[in-house]
């Protein structure tokens, strides 16, 4: 498969591959099953990731991070799909990779020396809490409101979808701050923390895939946020939240690469091994075309994210390439995931065999993160 | 909720459309209130079977003297296509396998005393019958089956193990394929058998955990010298082969079926959804893009019907149909998967939840395309007729 690491990357991001990639093989692909069965992942392995200082990519070293570039953002990304576990990558990158970059951008000096070190260390868990039930793709749907009280914001209202919503500490939230405004305006993002009266959780969501990782809802009751706690200008949060979305596609979109090598590595190594007719599956001609298209597809779109990711180094725009790249990648993803599933035959649909799981984890990328209508349209946008 | 219905072709007489009726009452009274329990516990009950039985529907397939109805293969899709309606793909899955795939090599080539023995408990849902051909090295290849019978005076002695084996767990009755003359190549020297649950040396390994079909079971199977009687063969020595293949035909027009109802009930829930579903200022059926989307999987789905009737009226008239039958097989689960997925899409972040009836749908559609000939498969049958 198409190797972009001489051309694209430092020695520093290849270490960090290197790195990263041992880890996952030593302390998640072993215990992924069982993070499987319990519907969340076990608060060591932030720690464990902590330590190594694989969390703190988008934090800066004052506050106990390493802050890399977006193609480091690319090799995370790439090897937490890597793992197969997209649950796992789904957790650790929400807080590492989309939600802690809010914080490092927006907060108050006195808020990031206070929360960013224990994010860096992987001691606190961090969520990114923005769906609701009536708002999606739609984030101008969002019903959550804040009300000032004193030196506090009284917030209201009912996130969805969350990912880590039971297991994490602290979030990132949005609530609309201003009833009156219209369209994107009127909104501000909250740090919170967990805990506290007015704030519950629900149950974790029972899911076709991303079992790894817990998913549920948060529900505000009057709860109380102090006003430091706000991230960015009050009425301008959706605005902030947009100079995030570039990142958090690419990181998306690399998982969904990484995964996809991962089921390409394991189809080969079945179609070339399987018996039927008398040879094996790979002297078809059309298993082997099949697989060289996926090899073909997942190798051009591989391109255009270290390219994106590049630009982006540069201090460009990647608006158009990430919006691009998301409605793209995750559809391939999806593809290319069934392709091989149905090479696998029936043991591609049961339980255990690693091709189901990833078919199942693939689902969620072209929903999450802006699902693919919604980037088609933010393409159309800027044609 | 407005149904989504297609226009009938005139092979669906009224004497069908009565039958399917009934079957629609059936499954809103009595399946939909309660299958998510049987999604959990991973079996049908067999009350349900004994239900289907009293009404009549198990015997669409099996001769009248024998308490059949004998209706024929467009029947038979029409039947798949209703149990699939209910958006329970295990329901159609343990239900077609029991009327449509196994228990026919009964009634096709079955013995008097055989028909007699086994086809009223069969046609009144007291006896569930599984057919045992995959094998872990041998899937759509069939003739890749490595069990053996080998004879002991009026006895054969079978050794083997059987895969992905539907009704497997709770059956009654198998009807296994094995080696009966091992120095036969491919296809040649394979022969059927009829083995009762409860015969010693037939072992139920383990159930299978699936990704989806959840309310329907399924086994690995293995056979330690078991032991059958001559009398249990069913059909020529040698020639299961052919059975098996002829058999197909039927089984793959019943895929071709279900996958054409499930495909019609997911956009019938999809279509409720983007009508009431509030963004971007409107609801998504608002948007071009989501009707054209819908208007398009309608159109397939169209297509796949008319082309799944038309091939089983082609069977019902005893016309050689093997390419329709194949073309039909890989059409209608080649859309169901595209119909779910594209639904489930249109149902953003609340699709994949447990619990949603499109989750489901799109987990049980994935097995269409593998199951009863995988369409790679049905594409060379197709190729060969060219």
């Amino acid at each position: 498969m198409l190797n972009l690491d001489q051309d694209y990357l430092s020695d520093e991001h290849r270490q960090f591959r290197e790195q990263l990639s041992r880890f996952i093989a030593r302390e998640v692909v072993p215990h992924g099953a069982q993070w499987e069965a319990a519907g969340t992942l076990p608060r060591e392995v932030y720690q464990q990731m902590g330590e190594l200082g694989f969390l703190g990519l988008a934090i800066p070293a004052e506050y106990g991070g390493t802050e890399l570039d977006a193609l480091a953002t690319v090799v995370f990304g790439e090897e937490l799909g890597r793992s197969s576990f997209g649950g796992f990558g789904s957790a650790v990158s929400d807080h590492a990779d989309m939600a802690a970059p809010v914080i490092a951008r927006a907060a108050s000096e006195d808020l990031k020396r206070r929360v960013l070190p224990d994010i860096a260390s992987g001691r606190k868990i961090l969520g990114f809490a923005v769906t609701e039930p009536g708002g999606g793709s739609d984030l101008t749907r969002m019903k959550t409101t804040a009300t000032r009280s004193g030196d506090h914001w009284l917030l209201n209202g009912q996130k969805t979808f969350i990912t880590s919503a039971v297991s994490a500490d602290v979030f990132i939230t949005v609530a609309r701050t201003d009833p009156q405004a219209k369209g994107g305006n009127g909104f501000s993002v909250f740090f919170i923390e967990k805990g506290g009266k007015g704030f519950t959780n629900g149950k974790n969501f029972d899911k076709t895939g991303w079992c790894s990782a817990d998913m549920s809802e948060l529900f505000f009751d009057n709860f109380a946020v102090p006003a430091a706690n706000m991230l960015g200008e009050e009425g301008k949060g959706f605005y902030m939240l947009m100079q995030g979305l570039e990142r958090e596609r690419m990181s998306l979109c690399a998982q969904c690469i990484g995964m996809m090598e991962r089921a390409i590595t394991i189809t080969l190594e079945h179609v070339k091994s399987r018996a039927a007719y008398g040879r094996t599956l790979w002297d078809l001609q059309a298993i082997r075309h099949e697989m060289a298209g996926y090899v073909s597809e997942v190798s051009a779109a591989k391109l255009m994210l270290y390219h994106a990711a590049a630009r982006k180094v540069r201090g460009e725009s990647t608006r158009l390439e990430t919006s691009m790249l998301k409605a793209q990648v995750p559809q391939l993803l999806k593809r290319v995931a069934d392709g091989c599933v149905q090479m696998h035959g029936a043991a591609g649909y049961m339980r255990g065999t690693e091709i189901e799981r990833i078919f199942r984890d693939a689902r969620p990328y072209s929903l999450g993160g802006g699902a693919a209508a919604v980037m088609l349209d933010e393409v159309a946008k800027l044609l | 909720m407005k149904e989504f219905d297609l226009i009938d072709p005139p092979c669906i007489t009224e004497e069908l459309r009565m039958l399917r009726e009934q079957l629609r009452r059936f499954i809103a009274e009595e399946v939909l209130p309660v299958a998510d329990n049987w999604e959990r516990e991973g079996r049908i009950p067999r009350p349900v079977f004994r239900r289907l039985g009293e009404l009549g529907l198990l015997g669409m397939r099996h001769p009248v003297e024998h308490g059949g109805t004998d209706l024929g293969p467009v029947a038979s899709v029409l039947w798949a296509e209703e149990l699939a309606r209910s958006g329970y793909g295990g329901l159609p899955a343990s239900v077609l396998v029991h009327t449509d795939m196994s228990s026919t090599h009964i009634s096709r080539r079955g013995t008097e005393e055989q028909k007699r023995k086994y086809l009223p408990d069969i046609i009144r849902g007291e006896k569930i019958v599984a057919i045992a051909v995959t094998e872990p090295g041998a899937g759509s290849d069939v003739a890749g089956m490595k069990a053996r019978a080998v004879r002991d005076g009026d006895h054969w002695v079978i050794n083997g193990s059987k895969l992905y084996i539907t009704n497997g767990v709770y059956g009654d009755i198998y009807i296994v394929a094995a080696r009966t003359d091992p120095e036969a190549k491919g296809s040649r020297g394979i022969s059927l058998f009829i083995v009762e649950k409860g015969t010693p040396g037939l072992v139920v390994a383990r159930e299978l955990e699936k990704h989806g079909d959840l309310c329907s079971d399924t086994a690995e199977l293995y056979f330690d010298n078991l032991r059958v009687p001559d009398s249990s063969m069913l059909g020529e020595l040698n020639k299961g082969f052919y059975a098996v293949m002829d058999n197909f035909q039927n089984e793959r027009l019943v895929m071709a079926g279900s996958s054409i109802g499930a495909s019609a009930r997911a956009i019938e829930l999809t279509l409720d959804h983007v009508r009431t579903r509030q963004a971007f200022g409107g609801t998504l059926w608002d948007l071009q893009a989501t009707r054209q989307k819908l208007a398009m999987l309608a159109t397939k789905v169209a297509a796949a019907r008319a082309l799944t009737y038309s091939a089983a009226e082609l069977e019902a008239l005893g016309k050689d149909c093997v390419r329709e039958i194949s073309m039909a097989k890989i059409f209608a689960c080649e859309v169901n998967v595209e119909v779910v997925n594209s639904c489930l899409q249109l149902h953003g972040g609340s699709g994949f939840m447990r619990g949603m009836a499109i989750e489901r749908m799109t987990r049980d559609a994935r097995i269409q395309t593998i199951g009863g000939g995988a369409t790679e498969v049905m594409l060379e049958e197709v190729g060969k007729r060219l």
